[in-house]
């Protein structure tokens, strides 16, 4: 990294460093707690990671710390080397980290930048999902205040009743406090990112929960008494947090539990750490590839460094970076500012540390699992097809009862299996598997890249495909041919999709053709395509809602077209500089008028990732103008003050028109060209109609009214506005 | 350079449900060589085989060019390898099996065996029909190789002997040829602007070879010429496919051994999965 490169919007990445920082520290805690580690080794991990990686790294706005992945493995870890006692276990657990660190800088030097293309997406899902349902169980206990209860998930299961119950009986008044705050922490969690207030978003959710701690401390010892959770269940940490480092103990190394932990670790580091990073590709604003094998290399290093000094696994991880691009980070000293002010945070607040319920961080916890395991990735799964529900089920199952390792080897085989079934034809795998089967060229008239794929196509050889396709420049334009192939599998559709955005972004062109003619029984894009014979099963779709049967006939009433589904308006965000880290999940009830100029959709779109994730589905109207006009925004309540952060951007104020001034705020790049805009006419229609949030990027304007699907009165109303608006200003 | 012309063409005839395709491929192919055509049966010469086989002849639509048929038993692979040895047969027409259901073409053994040790050019037919279909556009390799140069003009003359309009001539580049390896945006370009001046390079080296054809062949085709980065032997094969071409030429290999039937490598995936008519020069 150039020295200017470091300096360049230093501002906003202190920024964003410090509110990941906010974020970081409440789970930094929690995590490592979880993991059976002391609460400062979540903190280490999240120090020397953010220094080292953002030092040495490959990629550009990700954050390095403990994983939510890791946690179930390390607590196994640290139980089983230790044999019931933790102290021995934790020193036995920083020996295999440091390994799997050293593990990690291997597999970076040879390479391995792609392994977690080698697993089938269902089957990983199906194991972070097992891994969401143990961090979920194990936590609600303790967010009961239950430190004792120890099992596996399904006993853990069936002891919630006895949980609460034993709550009711023989629950000390403390306890009662502890898991209240609890409670009202994870109400915190959930319900942050429904209430849409911009003073209540300024500190993130993790934080709230800290606060509300720290706020319940303060009321008992300022009314006397002080804290009544009894100290067991308030985190604890070293005197000196600067001295004392553990010292690892590496006598196990000749005994294979040992090695079976260091492999899971590095497996499950690796694959987290990949999987975040490609997640995070897809947001950043500059649209950079990551180095992923220098990336491995950092995370190793870091790894094996906090390893020493008694901390957990470095990884990457998504929400945090989520967050973090949603800040306006541009480079990775954002994720430096993080560590440093972690580092400075826990030095100056140790005392207030010591004050936070375990309960509180327990809540934390419970959402990130409940977010792993949510319902909706099951319905997910079953409307990619039924298949990958099964996939999905069976490794998440058997993860439940044996281990991530073997759990994840069950969900491979499991998904092979799927696959021969669903072709009725071992041969087609057996036969052509170590064969080359893809194709790529530039073609010599269109200059376009054609990649051929032959055989088949799935997780066990997409490498291949992907190795072609990481050697064409993404703002070119590919086309990926599968009309040889006889059947390609949901892993590679959806790496596949990834791809398309990516092209997309970098101002190229990725295009899919020939999967046409292949069968499906689901009509998900992702679902498995084959051109062998497969009875068709439809498992989604028909019977559509009143609203959507309403929007129909408003469509048609005017003569325009009505679609259920797009897909390819998925991009229609991209232009607007304020949705620029958005990402849309879904465009539907698409109503839209002649030439397309004039459009009405319900979209559902999402900023940030995991349990930084917040969606909104709500109605955009566009209108696609014919003159040139200024870039800005017009808004009442100010909701769109986002686009305040960006650079370039003013408040502008109307003197001629102080009213109007005073009742909405206009923002925009050039005051001069938008205050010539705003004449006397629009200023009277723009006011008419202030229920509205216009923006403009110069040449089209987007249109919201509420962060909800608007009815279809409301739908026919803006409508209308559209056209009027498209009038006044096309004239 | 002198044009090697083909004079006489070899073709092995059992009495299968495809002989009279067969035949009459040859025949056509023959008759637009200008060639004489000599026609194997392994086995026995008996009554009821010959009417059958004049039969079939006679049914053929047009002029039936100079033919013979050569009725020997013995091992159907040596038997017609001593038929184009005596014969010195330039070309040797084979056909390939189609394996049920599995839209695919492989070779037989014998057929296999053939292609190793034929002392002349080898054609390997992957649907041979009764009716003729016309042979629009065929594919030549470019690979840097000593014997590249006879196959591209080997190609020349075939393609405008079957009345071809088109011929591409793929230049198969290895991977490795590139050092440089894609991690981020800037290996990306490297490697891209490696991939050009390579590409550059070869394209040089081929027009250096097309210069030495006879004007008068050239003219009828069009000629182009495209560098693929890939794996040898490979990737022509899967062109081929994609191109929908009718005809692909390539070298012989200079030798095969148990190696490379074990880890298949040029001729061998082509071999093992025909993607059209294949033309192997020697």
């Amino acid at each position: 990294m150039s020295k200017s490169s470091i300096f360049s919007g230093l501002r906003s990445n202190v920024f964003a460093g410090f509110v990941v920082s906010l974020i970081a520290m409440p789970l930094a805690l929690g995590l490592a707690i979880a993991s059976g580690f002391p609460p400062i080794a979540g903190i280490i991990a999240s120090v020397v990671g953010g220094v080292m990686v953002a030092v040495l790294g490959g990629s550009y706005v990700t954050i390095t710390g403990p994983g939510n992945g890791l946690v179930v493995v390390l607590l196994g870890a640290v139980t089983v080397l230790g044999e019931g006692d933790m102290q021995a276990g934790y020193l036995y657990a920083l020996a295999a980290v440091i390994l799997s660190g050293v593990l990690l800088l291997l597999f970076g030097f040879l390479r391995f930048g792609s392994l977690s293309d080698f697993f089938p997406a269902t089957a990983i899902q199906g194991m972070l999902s097992a891994i969401g349902i143990t961090i979920l169980l194990k936590q609600l206990y303790v967010m009961f205040g239950d430190l004792e209860t120890k099992g596996a998930a399904f006993e853990l299961l069936l002891g919630v009743p006895k949980l609460i119950q034993s709550l009711f009986t023989d629950g000390s008044t403390g306890q009662w406090y502890a898991a209240g705050i609890g409670v009202v922490s994870l109400l915190i969690m959930v319900f942050y990112s429904k209430i849409r207030n911009r003073f209540f978003h300024l500190v993130p959710a993790p934080m709230w929960v800290v606060l509300l701690a720290l706020g319940f401390d303060a009321y008992f010892s300022l009314v006397g008494g002080g804290n009544p959770i009894s100290k067991s269940l308030l985190i604890s940490l070293p005197e000196n947090l600067l001295g004392g480092v553990p010292t690892p103990n590496f006598s196990k190394l000749n005994q294979p539990a040992f090695w079976g932990v260091v492999v899971s670790i590095t497996l499950i580091s690796s694959i987290e750490s990949l999987l975040s990073i490609k997640a995070v590709d897809k947001l950043d604003p500059q649209k950079r590839r990551s180095n992923t094998n220098k990336d491995m290399k950092a995370l190793g290093l870091a790894t094996i460094v906090s390893g020493f000094l008694g901390g957990m696994n470095v990884v990457t991880v998504i929400a945090r970076s989520s967050v973090n691009v949603n800040n306006q980070a541009s480079n990775r000293s954002a994720n430096f500012f993080h560590a440093a002010f972690l580092f400075v945070m826990v030095l100056v607040f140790q005392d207030q540390l010591r004050r936070i319920p375990l309960t509180s961080l327990a809540a934390i916890l419970v959402y990130t699992g409940y977010k792993l395991a949510a319902p909706a990735i099951f319905v997910r799964m079953y409307q990619i097809g039924k298949e990958q529900l099964l996939v999905f089920l069976t490794t998440l199952i058997s993860t439940l009862l044996t281990d991530l390792i073997t759990g994840i080897l069950i969900g491979l085989l499991a998904t092979f299996v799927v696959h021969v079934l669903l072709n009725k034809a071992f041969w087609l795998f057996s036969r052509n598997l170590l064969k080359p089967n893809v194709l790529m060229y530039k073609e010599n008239e269109t200059q376009n890249y054609y990649v051929g794929i032959i055989h088949f196509c799935t997780f066990l050889n997409f490498y291949k495909l992907k190795s072609k396709l990481d050697k064409i420049p993404q703002d070119e334009r590919a086309v990926v041919d599968f009309s040889l192939c006889s059947f390609v599998d949901h892993t590679v559709q959806e790496s596949l999709q990834n791809y398309e955005e990516l092209f997309e972004r970098k101002g190229g062109g990725l295009e899919i053709i020939g999967l046409d003619i292949h069968e499906t029984d689901s009509s998900h894009p992702f679902a498995v395509r084959t051109l062998r014979p497969m009875k068709k099963l439809r498992v989604f779709g028909g019977g559509r809602t009143k609203r959507q049967l309403q929007l129909e006939a408003l469509a048609h009433e005017k003569g325009w077209a009505y679609k259920e589904a797009t897909k390819s308006q998925k991009r229609m965000l991209r232009d607007h500089p304020v949705y620029q880290t958005t990402s849309v999940e879904r465009v539907y009830n698409l109503i839209e008028g002649p030439k397309k100029r004039l459009s009405l959709c319900d979209i559902h779109y999402s900023e940030g990732a995991f349990i930084a994730k917040e969606n909104i589905q709500t109605t955009l109207l566009r209108v696609q103008l014919d003159k040139e006009i200024p870039v800005f925004s017009f808004d009442r309540e100010l909701l769109l003050e986002k686009l305040s952060h960006l650079a370039g951007i003013h408040d502008i104020d109307f003197p001629e028109y102080p009213e109007f001034s005073h009742d909405f705020y206009v923002q925009g790049n050039d005051p001069q060209k938008v205050r010539a805009f705003f004449n006397a006419k629009m200023v009277s229609f723009f006011s008419a109609y202030g229920f509205y949030h216009i923006m403009s990027n110069g040449k089209e304007l987007l249109v919201r009214q509420f962060l909800r699907p608007a009815t279809p009165a409301e739908a026919a109303a803006m409508i209308e506005f559209g056209l009027a608006l498209k009038e006044k200003i096309d004239g | 350079m002198q044009q090697k012309q083909y004079n006489t063409v070899v073709v092995g005839v059992a009495f299968s449900p495809n002989i009279q395709a067969n035949v009459f491929e040859a025949l056509r192919m023959s008759k637009m060589f200008n060639a004489s055509l000599v026609m194997v049966h392994v086995g026995e010469k008996t009554n009821e085989k010959e009417t059958a086989l004049d039969k079939i002849i006679s049914s053929f639509d047009g002029a039936v060019p100079d033919y013979r048929v050569l009725w020997k038993a013995g091992n159907p692979a040596e038997v017609l390898l001593g038929a184009c040895a005596g014969e010195n047969a330039d070309l040797l027409i084979l056909g390939a099996i189609k394996r049920e259901g599995l839209l695919k073409y492989y070779l037989g053994s014998v057929a296999r065996k053939l292609t190793r040790k034929a002392p002349c050019d080898v054609l390997l037919l992957i649907k041979p029909s009764v009716d003729r279909v016309a042979c629009s556009s065929g594919v030549v390799n470019g690979l840097a190789h000593p014997k590249t140069e006879e196959a591209i003009d080997r190609a020349f003359y075939v393609l405008s002997s079957l009345g071809a309009q088109k011929l591409t001539i793929v230049e198969e580049i290895p991977e490795d040829s590139v050092a440089i390896k894609v991690d981020d945006d800037r290996s990306l370009r490297k490697s891209t602007i490696a991939k050009e001046r390579i590409k550059l390079r070869e394209n040089s080296r081929v027009q250096g070879l097309l210069s030495h054809i006879p004007k008068s062949i050239k003219e009828n085709l069009e000629v182009v010429v495209q560098p693929i980065f890939g794996r040898r032997g490979y990737s022509i094969g899967h062109y081929a496919r994609v191109a929908r071409a009718d005809l692909l030429v390539m070298n012989a290999p200079s030798k095969l051994t148990l190696w490379d039937r074990l880890f298949p490598h040029d001729l061998e995936y082509i071999l093992s999965d025909l993607p059209t008519d294949v033309l192997i020069v020697r």
